[in-house]
């Protein structure tokens, strides 16, 4: 079965049909890329497959399971966690606490143990700090964990918020031009930390770029968005080659 | 890990150590008699004042709403605290069982409405949640002041009349009497007991702020969007948060009502006025700093109380008259001050050079 299996999805703000017909297929432990223009509709998509829209029409199943129109917090409970376009992070806590904010829901404890510190609050913090730290690790990022967030260098921010979506266990990872505002180099960087993410997490990952190398370079499979609507969809090469998406991206 | 674990700890122990400090100073000067009776009447009321800025803190500087309806909160934890003193006069006689069954009943109440105001609140945000809850505040206020509560053989008898439609039998008493409010309370507030409620107040904060629901209510207030994609449940969270600093206002609400014989909500004790007192201790000794709306309060009446003794000395009635009728108007010329202090190029230039000529800079 497919990890994540889109129908049909649309929706509408006032009279523009901001996405039409949108479907995708993804199967487990695939590198998928979302391209288009701008203002083609993909962070759009990514706000309806995360629950910060409803959408119009249309099925969304991760892992088999019907998540369209549901909240936001469950189906982040179900299994999809996400990054920004613009990061955002939770500047005024501490690297370590920005992880530990995404294990929230998989070590609970009550307030009245959190404030009495009782034998289930010892137990679970002591487990999310030894996951927040092995995140951190996997990220490089363990030497700076008790520094704010927003001291972080702009490429370390984006690394954490892809540690923070990890720490929630999800099925589906989903970034949002990852690359966005960094020179090749970090580029480079970021297109192996997704990998080694994919491999080491056994992960899913879906992701919004316009840096056509990185896109060529990682992605397995590519949909193309122009205005709303699936242009394109197949294997990299081809779509990449494919005259209506060099036409769509630089005109005619 | 363990080095931060023991960070957080030094600096709360410090926080404790400060509240404890103070107690014993205080406590050995009045033994001695060195203290000058209008600062010993101020120990109560630093107490409750430090305990409305610490929980008012939870809600400005960790939820990060601005809240104007403190005193509102504060207003129902000290008459729901009141009127359950007055109830049991008879029944429970032993004033300290009496009085903490009291505390808590305030900051039970307190916390009830903290959740009923919170419901529709806190979808609000920013400048319109400061409105509502101002709203929330003045409404309290002015509904107490028309409550009628009487108490005879054959239970209790409410009106928003007046005392006469209450049609009590004869013999029966009035314990809330509109305006004139509740008179002839028992007065189980002391500094010592003032100073346990702190040091709880402190506990349940701190605590509460580096638990898993701290980091929870921290997250919604750095970034709402992102919190909610990790699956934190906003609208759970800021009620916690809110009610959690509501029971507290209720606390410091209930220590104060029991330290008056008569006790009537005024616009000078519970109106807006006093909301806004409290949020400029918070401000004074900065948003998020617990610490700070500890020392703040304290520090603010020590200085203002100085004053007005001084010019009573000297015999200069009007400055004297106008110090007491314009504490807010010195507020706010503190507040400018710390704006100017924090935040001129200047002044920030002045403090890297003075201050932290020595610390090595944080790392980066």
């Amino acid at each position: 079965m497919a990890m994540l299996e889109v129908k049909n999805l649309g929706i509408s703000f006032g009279g523009l049909r901001a996405v039409n017909g949108f479907d995708i297929t993804i199967e487990k432990g695939q590198l998928y890329g979302l391209i288009g223009p701008n203002g083609a509709g993909k962070t759009t998509v990514f706000n309806l497959l995360t629950g910060v829209y409803r959408p119009d029409n249309g099925n969304i199943l991760l892992d088999g399971q019907e998540i369209a129109g549901k909240k936001t917090i469950e189906i982040s409970k179900a299994g999809i966690a996400r990054t920004f376009q613009n990061i955002r992070l939770f500047s005024d806590m501490s690297v370590l606490d920005n992880v530990k904010a995404g294990l929230h829901n998989h070590h609970v404890y009550s307030a009245v143990a959190g404030i009495f510190h009782l034998p289930s609050y010892q137990k679970e913090e002591k487990l999310m700090n030894e996951k927040a730290m092995e995140l951190l690790q996997v990220f490089e990022l363990e030497g700076e964990a008790e520094i704010l967030a927003s001291n972080l260098p702009y490429g370390k921010q984006r690394k954490l918020e892809i540690a923070r979506a990890l720490a929630t266990d999800p099925k589906l990872l989903l970034l949002d031009e990852p690359a966005a505002g960094m020179n090749p180099n970090e580029t480079q960087s970021l297109m192996d930390m997704i990998r080694f993410v994919r491999d080491h997490f056994d992960m899913t990952i879906l992701l919004i770029e316009h840096d056509m190398r990185l896109v060529s370079g990682i992605c397995e499979e590519l949909s193309v968005l122009n205005f709303g609507e699936v242009l394109a969809q197949g294997r990299t090469e081809d779509v990449l080659n494919n005259p209506q998406v060099i036409t769509a991206y630089l005109g005619e | 890990m363990k080095k931060r674990m023991n960070k957080t700890a030094k600096q709360n122990a410090i926080t404790y150590g400060i509240v404890i400090l103070a107690y014993i100073i205080m406590q050995s000067m009045l033994m001695t008699g060195h203290i000058s009776s209008s600062l010993s009447g101020l120990l109560v009321p630093f107490c409750y004042y430090v305990i409305l800025a610490v929980s008012l803190n939870l809600t400005v500087g960790y939820l990060g709403e601005l809240s104007l309806g403190h005193a509102g909160f504060m207003c129902v934890g000290a008459f729901a605290s009141v009127f359950f003193t007055k109830c049991m006069e008879d029944v429970i006689t032993v004033s300290l069982v009496r009085f903490m069954l009291a505390l808590l009943v305030g900051a039970l109440v307190a916390a009830l409405f903290g959740v009923l105001i919170g419901i529709p609140v806190l979808r609000l945000r920013g400048d319109y949640l400061a409105i509502v809850t101002l709203a929330f505040g003045e409404i309290i206020k002015n509904l107490v002041n028309v409550l009628y509560v009487g108490k005879d053989s054959s239970g209790l008898h409410f009106s928003i009349k007046d005392a006469m439609s209450l049609g009590m039998e004869p013999g029966g008493t009035t314990i809330i009497n509109g305006p004139q409010g509740i008179t002839g309370i028992a007065k189980d507030s002391n500094f010592t007991i003032g100073i346990v409620l702190v040091l709880l107040t402190l506990f349940i904060v701190l605590r509460l702020i580096s638990s898993r629901d701290g980091r929870a209510i921290k997250a919604i207030r750095d970034n709402r969007i992102a919190a909610e994609s990790i699956g934190i449940n906003i609208t759970k969270y800021k009620l916690m948060a809110f009610s959690v600093s509501a029971a507290l206002a209720g606390l410091g609400g209930a220590l104060y009502a029991h330290n008056l014989s008569t006790l009537s909500a005024t616009p000078k004790n519970f109106g807006y006025n006093m909301s806004i007192m409290i949020l400029v201790y918070v401000v004074l000794g900065g948003i998020g700093s617990i610490r700070g709306s500890v020392i703040a309060p304290v520090v603010l009446n020590l200085v203002l109380d100085y004053f007005l003794r001084k010019f009573q000395m000297m015999g200069d009635n009007v400055v004297l008259q106008f110090l007491s009728d314009n504490r807010m108007l010195v507020y706010a010329i503190l507040l400018i001050a710390l704006m100017l202090f924090s935040w001129s190029p200047k002044a920030i230039e002045w403090r890297e050079r003075v201050f932290h000529k020595k610390q090595p800079k944080e790392a980066e």
